[in-house]
Parts: structure tokens; sequence; C-alpha cells
């Protein structure tokens, strides 16, 4: 379980499964260029419970839409396993925080059948429906296998959701704040459930959050961002804190250091 | 006295915890409506019985004010009328001609806006060319480009069709694009994420995603060609007979149900009008509710995208 001791060993240098070195990335809005991140650099390895922490406008959610490819940097590089991103794929699945992510014209399998068809993880119908029951289970949703999205409750379509992206086993999982939309105890189950689904596959998840808590609890490393551009303020680690921590000095003493960092610029912005 | 106390400006009750009652300590839960309550929830029956009211006071009005057949005649002879068309008046052979000349018109027409619309969405030009044309083209009634279509086509199926085309080819190409354009960010994106594009992402998340507002443009450039086509055989009506003399388009009693309406006007035969114009409300509630109620039925409400 995370948070109870673990062995460790020194291990020779691994390639990261994701690595992004100085990257830029701006859009555009009617009236201006925003230069959401600047050059900004960190390295995902496989297992990592990545979290992009930061708040609004620190560009956390454009750095995973940059390396879920939905857009290109103006500089630096973001290489998957190696390769250059520069489109989307189902080898990086996305979850994204809106409900309407799931399609509504198909049922909770359908739906992952779906993403397995036609992302070409499966070619036949019976192999899909197959890898589309086991991950249903896994999300504990059997009963709903054929039920339409609009009657699900919100849990459940982001665990839907959840169960899609982890099905077609990509490199990396992209999360962009999943839980959110959700209520309070309903977010606590699905941060629970979501380790669970990690201690079974051990899937490498890039998680964008701004709650400093849920950071910590999810996070096996946090990337922490500083606003206006977006630029890496620090990289911390928090394998060792789950749910259980919740409330030790540890855990509150972690939290306490990242809020004095995000904390410090808002001063300093006020001040300015 | 009191178990309240007023500590630090708040009322301060003991606590309590109750145990569990089960079903047992509940009222009444459940308990069937009464007979009336469920009969006036079914809708169709509702529906139903404001037809009902709208016969009797056409037949009370027409019977007891004595009002002259050739003006307005009573139900029963329209009914008897209809009857009468159906047997022996080549009604049915009429009403499917209609039909089929607007189905021809009807796939063709949504073949164009599918190429249209899947223009718009795929280049500047074809989105920039379809909002021009919908919005000169759309407010222009069909049936005023009947006369020039009979010059174009001549006094035949053509011309219908020409005219019909323009009346299913901007409703449902407008309809569709505009819902192709409020699909979410986040459906499109989820698309691009499972490797779809161009053509099959039109397919498998445009099209499904907007079918709400397709189903609309369906429904529109249907109810604007059924009265474009009836306008049509009317006007084809009159030409013919001022021409030839002869009945139908073709010489034959197949002129489509628009052609009986005028026909039976110029016999005066007031109750086939009528039973004509029936006809016209019959078929058009028949393909809004078992065409289109069926279709809506199966798609958009079973999805959840539109309320019941």
């Amino acid at each position: 379980m995370v948070g109870t001791a673990a062995n460790s060993a020194t291990v020779p240098d691994i390639d990261p499964i994701l690595d992004v070195s100085g990257v830029t990335l701006q859009y555009k809005t009617k009236e201006h260029l925003i230069t959401a991140t600047y050059r900004v650099d960190f390295k995902v390895f496989q297992s990592d419970r990545f979290v992009l922490l930061g708040p609004s406008g620190c560009g956390k959610s454009t750095l995973l839409k940059g390396v879920a490819g939905f857009m290109k940097p103006v500089e630096g590089t973001m290489k998957l396993k190696g390769n250059v991103i520069s489109r989307p794929g189902p080898d990086r699945v996305m979850v994204f925080q809106e409900f309407d992510q799931l399609l509504p014209w198909k049922t909770v399998k359908q739906n992952i059948t779906f993403a397995l068809l036609n992302g070409g993880k499966c070619s036949s119908r019976g192999e899909a429906d197959d890898i589309a029951m086991e991950y249903i289970r896994k999300v504990k949703l059997e009963r709903f296998e054929n039920t339409y999205p609009h009657m699900l409750s919100g849990g459940m379509k982001q665990r839907v959701a959840i169960a899609r992206g982890m099905a077609m086993e990509p490199d990396i999982l992209l999360m962009d704040e999943p839980f959110a939309a959700l209520d309070a105890l309903t977010r606590r189950q699905m941060q629970e459930e979501l380790l669970q689904l990690w201690e079974d596959t051990k899937f490498t998840v890039l998680f964008v959050t701004h709650s400093i808590e849920e950071a910590v609890i999810i996070g096996s490393r946090i990337l922490i961002l500083s606003p206006h551009p977006g630029q890496v303020k620090a990289e911390l680690n928090a394998h060792h804190l789950g749910h259980e921590n919740v409330g030790e000095t540890e855990f509150m003493a972690l939290q306490e250091r990242i809020h004095k960092m995000i904390f410090a610029d808002r001063v300093l912005e006020d001040e300015a | 006295m009191s178990d309240i106390t007023l500590t630090d400006g708040v009322y301060v009750r003991p606590e309590f915890v109750h145990k569990s009652l089960g079903a047992a300590g509940h009222g009444e839960v459940e308990r069937r409506l009464t007979w009336f309550e469920r009969i006036s929830n079914v809708e169709p029956l509702r529906k139903f019985s404001v037809l009902i009211l709208v016969i009797v006071i056409w037949q009370l009005y027409t019977t007891i004010w004595d009002v002259h057949e050739l003006m307005f005649p009573t139900f029963s002879d329209t009914f008897v009328a209809l009857i009468d068309s159906v047997v022996n008046g080549g009604l049915l052979e009429n009403v499917w001609n209609s039909i089929s000349v607007l189905l021809k018109g009807y796939a063709i027409g949504i073949c164009i806006a599918a190429v249209l619309v899947v223009l718009g969405v795929t280049t500047r030009f074809g989105d920039d060319l379809l909002t021009t044309l919908t919005a000169m083209l759309n407010p222009l009634p069909a049936i005023a480009l009947l006369p020039m279509a009979m010059i174009w086509f001549g006094l035949g199926e053509d011309a219908i069709i020409f005219t019909l085309l323009h009346s299913i080819i901007w409703p449902v190409a407008l309809n569709t694009h505009v819902g192709f354009k409020s699909v979410s960010e986040t459906l499109r994106a989820v698309g691009q994420n499972y490797n779809l594009r161009g053509v099959m992402f039109i397919a498998k998340i445009l099209v499904p995603a907007a079918f709400p507002a397709i189903l609309t443009g369906l429904r529109i450039g249907w109810a604007f060609a059924w009265r474009t086509l009836i306008a049509a055989e009317l006007v084809f009506g009159g030409q013919v007979q001022d021409t030839s003399g002869q009945l139908g388009a073709e010489g034959s009693n197949s002129g489509g149900l628009g052609w009986i309406i005028f026909q039976n006007q110029m016999e005066n035969q007031t109750p086939y009008v009528f039973a004509g114009l029936f006809t016209v409300i019959i078929v058009g509630i028949v393909i809004e509710n078992f065409v289109f109620r069926n279709l809506e039925d199966r798609t958009v409400r079973r999805w959840g995208m539109q309320q019941a």
C-alpha cells in the first residue's frame, strides 16, 4: 500500500516514459497571445503517479494538452518513449474533468469498446468486449454495463472514463482534474479507488490538480508550478504519503511546505 | 426545565442517534394512482380526445347552422367522401405518388446537404459558402422557384423534385452545421484521442453528438417539403388544366394529393376537397408520430440528449 515502508534500492540510469524539456506553450484568445508555460522541464518514469500542481493560471492543464498532442510547443520538445509528440494518439489517453467526455449515444460497455476498436487496441469485437468487461469490473460497474451515461451519477461517469482510459493500456494516462467536479465524499472514494487500481496494474499517470491535499494523496511525485506564465518551482516526493496519513505530522508538513511555495508568489504578486 | 442551554451565543441541545426503524417504521410507501389519474397520464389518449372535441364542434356547427355544402361540408359528408375517394377515387394511389416523389427529393436533398456540411466543417471556404448560401436561400419559399423550375425542367416530376430540394437542403444543412459547431471541445478531443480523423471523425463523433439538431433539421425539411409538394401539385393542376384539359400531369389520374384537391375544387366537390385536405393532415401526423417520433425515441431520448 501507499505509505507503508518499502524496499528501496539504487537503480542504474533508466529512460523516462515522458521527457518534457524546455517547453513553452502559447495559445491565442481573441485579443491576446498568452504564454501558458515557459521553459518547463520534467521527466515522468514508469509507474509514476506524477502530479502537476499549481494555482489557476500556471498552465498545468495546457501542459497536459500539450502532452496529449492537442497543442504544439513553440519551444522545447516533448518525447514519449523517445518519440517526439506531434499529435493526439491512443498511446496517451486523456481523462477529462467534464462528465460529457463519455459518448452519450453509447452504453458504458460500448464507450470502452469504441475506444478499444478505434484506438487500434483490439481488432475484433469479441476481444474488445472481454477487455471492456474486465475494466468495468475493476471500477465496480458490472451492473451498469448496458446503461447509457445519462443514467449514471457524476462519480460513476468518471469511473467509466477512467476504465476506458485504463483499458487502452496507454504508455501514460493523462488526468485533467478528473475529480474536481465531484462532491467531497465521492472525490475521496474515487481517490482511494484510483490508488487501488494503481496498486493492481502500476500504470503511469500524469495527474493535474489544484488541490494540495489531493496532490499529496494521489502523487508519488509532485511538480509545483508558479503562475503567469507557468514555470517549474519545485519537484517533491510524496510516494510515502496516502489517505491513511491525512492529519499526520509528515503529511501536514508537506502540505504546509507546498502551501508556502504557492502562497509566496501570491504575496509578491499582491505587493507588486 | 428545558434541556437547552445558551453557550457562547449558541443554543446547545442534547445529541441523539436513532435506531433504524426499517420499512415498518414508514407509513404508506407506494400507492396506485386512481383510475382517472392513470388514464389522464396517457398522452395519446388526451390528444385523441382533443381531436374528438374538434370533430364534434365541426359537426354541430355545420348541421345546426345548416352551412352550405359548397362552403363547408359536415364532418360526416367529408368522412363519406374520404371513404369514397379511397375505395373508388384512387386516393391511396395518389397519396403514394406524392410520397414517392417526396422521398426521392428527400433522399437527394439530404445527400446534397451532407456534402455541403462536410465541406463546411472541413474547409474555411466551405464554411463561408454554406453560411452565406443558407442565409440567402433559407428565407426564400421553395414554391416561388416552381415557375422557373417548370421552364427549366418542364411539367414533370423533375420540376417538383427541384423545388423540393430547395425546401430540404437549407434547413437540414443549417441545423446540421449549427449542431456540428456546438459539439463540445471535450467530445472532439475524445474522438481525436482515439485516432478518429476526417470522415470517420464526422461519422462517429460529430453526427451522433449533433443528432438532436440534425433530427430537428430533418423534421423541418420534411415539413417544408410536404407543404411545398402539395402546393406544387396544385399549381401543376392549374397548369395542366390550362394547357391540355387532361387529368393529371401524365394525363392519368395520378397527379398526387394536391392534384386531387385542385381537381375536386374545379368540380365543386367540396367534401372531396375536404377529404383531400384531411389526408394531407393525416399523412403529416403519421409521418411525425410514427417516423420521427420513433427515430427520436430510439436515439436522442434513449441517449438522454433530450428530455421526454
